[in-house]
């Protein structure tokens, strides 16, 4: 009760410094105020402080189940374990804005503290824009979805936490992404006041350039936890569905890919200036259309675990708001880049930046019109259909290809000007070497050979091409293990999805069932009950050919509040495959649907994501 | 001029974008998704619990025009506020509203609808929550209103509000 009280009140302390600072920083900025004085430092720190302690407030709401809170009614139950306690704080739409809105604060507190050597006026634009920005998620939060409402009566037990979000690897997801989207805010208020300031430079990319691969960097870990997750709980056995949730988490990521390239064109060349802007604001606006399209319930999802129309209202008004603002402001400070700096020379590293930039915008496009394109046919025709992974896969495999051929040549280039007798031609006979070899593993297996052999082949090119970077000794470390990592992605998800094999089946206990020359025996089931929930867990045996005996426990759980059954797979992850089982109830407790998958090379997609993600950071901690 | 049409154009653009959001949120298609609408309830058999005869859902169910399964406990505090909803509709409406008892116990049940009033014709029991996950329910309460042929009309997940009241109203006249 009191601790709501807290909590309360600390938001709207948060939210009037946040206008002041909105009126202090505009204020220094048209006196010319020569550094910022320590009075904004402190107003900076206590906002964060302020959200800091209404999150520790909520908190604490949930440890206790102190279900006068409304958020905690709807999301917590007293028998929950304390560790999903906790973690259902940001697993609630409300929780989950107010970490959006501590995240946000930390950032400007933390650029400011960073940016010292930036022009004085830059900064206090910067600020200016950030608390836009958060004023209006301060805005959001208490008008609209307020963590800290009151039920009287004080109910005596909660409704509960959906069970599927009560796992590990979904508790640090949440702050993981919003790190990564959150740390796109600050791009977004950095450029445009670099923008207005005029100082579109080398330096600034230089100083930049880390907030945009700290940014990349979380992204890419909460993307690849969020998909870990949907691997082993969802019971799917896919790690990727091209479900809308999923897609908005991408295009972000994919403008930020992009722009973490381009701004090293910048960096280095001094060129590309307003495309960086284009891609920062971008970048931001994708996060941005990702939590509307999340929150308000406009699309249809296996994810949308908390939505409301009326709250996307307020979010779409605010996204618009930020898009027209941005638009403006960059129509009215346009750059003037002189022609010399427009030129490419055609071979050189800046025209490989800017063809990954096409393709990253064109696997944007296909995404973004296959996320969006329902609504847009429901609204005008009042039709529904729902897009689906062939789609995706069929316009984004193709040119996946060239994109893979791109990125083993672009980086050997050189800067400003190549010459195209540079290019070796043992590299042009390794990759039709590469094309015969994944070819000839095709054959055997598959009948759609074409793409997928080229494909494979192109895979196989860069995984060759980079290992020989890095006997390279004047080899740019990060760039090359991400670059291998995704090379390894691509193939471990090609090899994935070509030697996979499903078996599904009804079975009862004590059967034995034969598949592809494995035995599958339905051993024993045994019924536990847990602290709030009953787990009824099977277990199944496995023999190979060769008589190695596989024993697999997979798991139903009957949770109590809310009552909802989940299944939990059971996975035997080795270097060369996964073995995956799940099972379904059917009627009563006697017969089970059983799903068991050997998944190839599983732990190399996550093993690869990682190494993609390791560049990322060691890019980051590089001296320049 | 050519300048001004490309940024006019490029605003009128975002306009629409947001145009077609913003119509769009009108349409959030949520609480009736398409399989669960045009599936039959699955049959289940289950004790009824004053008179503790077994009966079938099928003949409680197809010798209506309209029923209402209702899941309750009385446990569940939206339940409670849900009651006076149901006894209401039961007064005005002869609709067939069929009750299911969700992991309770005998007394507190009865107690509850002592307490409460019963507007339930039957009130089932299901004291393990099994036929409630056959069902496909998430928890309590939740109300299925169905026709003569078992078919799911709608689905209410959590308590029935005024307007859900009068949609139902709207739907059995």
């Amino acid at each position: 009760m009191i601790l709501s009280h807290i909590g309360y009140y600390s938001l709207l302390l948060g939210f009037i410094i946040s206008v002041i600072l909105l009126f202090y920083s505009i204020f220094y900025f048209i006196k010319n105020s020569q550094k910022i004085n320590q009075n904004i430092f402190s107003l900076l720190f206590l906002q964060f402080f302020t959200v800091v302690i209404s999150f520790i407030s909520l908190v604490y709401s949930f440890i206790n189940s102190d279900f006068s809170n409304a958020t905690v009614y709807n999301n917590s139950h007293s028998t929950k374990p304390i560790f999903y306690k906790i973690t259902g704080t940001w697993g609630n739409h409300e929780g989950s804005l107010l970490l959006w809105l501590l995240v946000l604060t930390l950032f400007i507190f933390l650029f400011i503290i960073f940016s010292k050597k930036q022009p004085v006026k830059y900064r206090f634009l910067s600020i200016f824009f950030q608390q836009i920005i958060i004023l209006g998620f301060f805005l959001f939060l208490l008008l609209t979805s307020n963590p800290f409402s009151f039920l009287f009566p004080i109910p005596n037990e909660g409704l509960g936490l959906n069970p599927i979000l009560q796992d590990p690897a979904l508790a640090i997801h949440p702050p993981i992404l919003y790190l990564g989207y959150v740390g796109s805010s600050i791009i977004f208020s950095a450029s445009l006041a670099s923008l207005i300031q005029k100082n579109i430079n080398k330096e600034w990319a230089n100083h930049i350039k880390k907030w945009i691969q700290i940014a990349w960097f979380f992204l890419t870990i909460g993307i690849l936890l969020g998909s870990i997750w949907a691997y082993y709980e969802l019971g799917w056995g896919g790690f990727w569905f091209w479900d809308p949730v999923e897609n908005v988490s991408l295009m972000p990521w994919l403008c930020l890919t992009a722009l973490f390239h381009t701004v090293i064109v910048l960096e280095k060349r001094n060129l590309l200036k307003s495309w960086t802007i284009i891609l920062s604001i971008a970048t931001f606006t994708f996060s941005m259309i990702g939590t509307f399209l999340v929150r308000s319930g406009i699309l249809n999802s296996v994810h949308t675990f908390a939505n409301d129309p009326e709250r996307g209202v307020f979010i779409l008004i605010f996204l618009f708001s930020l898009i027209f603002l941005s638009i403006i402001l960059f129509f009215i400070y346009q750059v003037n880049e002189s022609r010399s700096e427009k030129s490419f020379f055609l071979i050189s590293k800046e025209t490989s930046i800017l063809i990954n930039n096409w393709f990253m915008m064109y696997f944007l496009s296909v995404i973004l019109i296959g996320t969006t394109y329902p609504i847009f046919l429901e609204v005008i025709t009042n039709e529904k259909i729902s897009i689906g992974p062939p789609f995706f896969n069929k316009l984004i495999i193709p040119f996946l290809i060239l994109f893979l051929i791109f990125m083993a040549l672009g980086p050997n280039l050189k800067w400003i000007k190549d010459n195209y007798k540079n290019i070796k031609y043992s590299r042009i006979f390794l990759f039709f070497v590469c094309i015969f070899i994944s070819f000839y593993i095709i054959k055997k297996t598959s009948s759609e050979i074409l793409f997928i052999s080229i494909l494979g082949g192109a895979a196989l090119y860069l995984i060759f091409i980079t290992i020989n970077e890095f006997l390279n000794k004047k080899n740019n470390f990060s760039q090359t293990i991400s670059h291998f990592g995704f090379s390894l992605f691509v193939m471990s998800i090609l090899l994935n999805s070509l030697f996979s094999s499903e078996f599904s089946a009804n079975m009862k206990l004590g059967q034995e069932l034969a598949y592809n020359k494995e035995q599958i025996k339905f051993l024993k089931i045994k019924s536990i009950d847990k602290e709030n929930y009953k787990s009824i867990i099977a277990n199944f045996e496995i023999k190979d050919e060769k008589k190695n005996i596989i024993s697999l426990y997979p798991e139903i759980r009957i949770y109590n509040q809310p009552n909802i059954l989940t299944s939990e797979a059971d996975i035997k992850t080795t270097i060369f495959y996964d073995k995956f089982i799940v099972i379904n109830l059917l009627k009563g407790e006697e017969i089970f649907n059983v799903r068991y998958q050997t998944k190839p090379f599983m732990i190399w997609i996550w093993i690869s994501v990682c190494l993609v993600s390791i560049g990322g950071i060691l890019s980051v901690l590089k001296k320049n | 001029m050519k300048k001004n049409i490309f940024y006019l154009s490029i605003l009128l653009f975002f306009t629409f974008i947001f145009t077609i959001f913003y119509l769009g949120l009108d349409k959030p298609n949520f609480y009736k998704p398409k399989e669960v609408k045009n599936k039959n309830l699955e049959e289940f058999i289950s004790t009824e619990l004053f008179s503790n005869k077994q009966f079938n859902s099928k003949d409680i169910i197809e010798n209506n025009n309209f029923t209402l399964i209702n899941i309750w406990s009385s446990w569940c505090v939206p339940c409670r506020s849900e009651h006076g909803k149901l006894m209401n509709l039961s007064k005005k409406t002869d609709l067939n509203i069929v009750g299911l008892n969700y992991k309770d116990k005998k007394n507190n049940a009865i107690k509850f609808l002592d307490e409460m009033g019963n507007p339930f014709s039957k009130n089932l029991i299901d004291p393990n929550g099994i036929i409630s996950i056959s069902l496909g329910a998430y928890g309590v309460p939740e109300s299925f209103l169905l026709n003569n042929k078992s078919r799911i009309i709608k689905k209410f997940i959590g308590p029935l509000t005024s307007d859900n009241i009068s949609e139902i109203i709207k739907i059995i006249q």
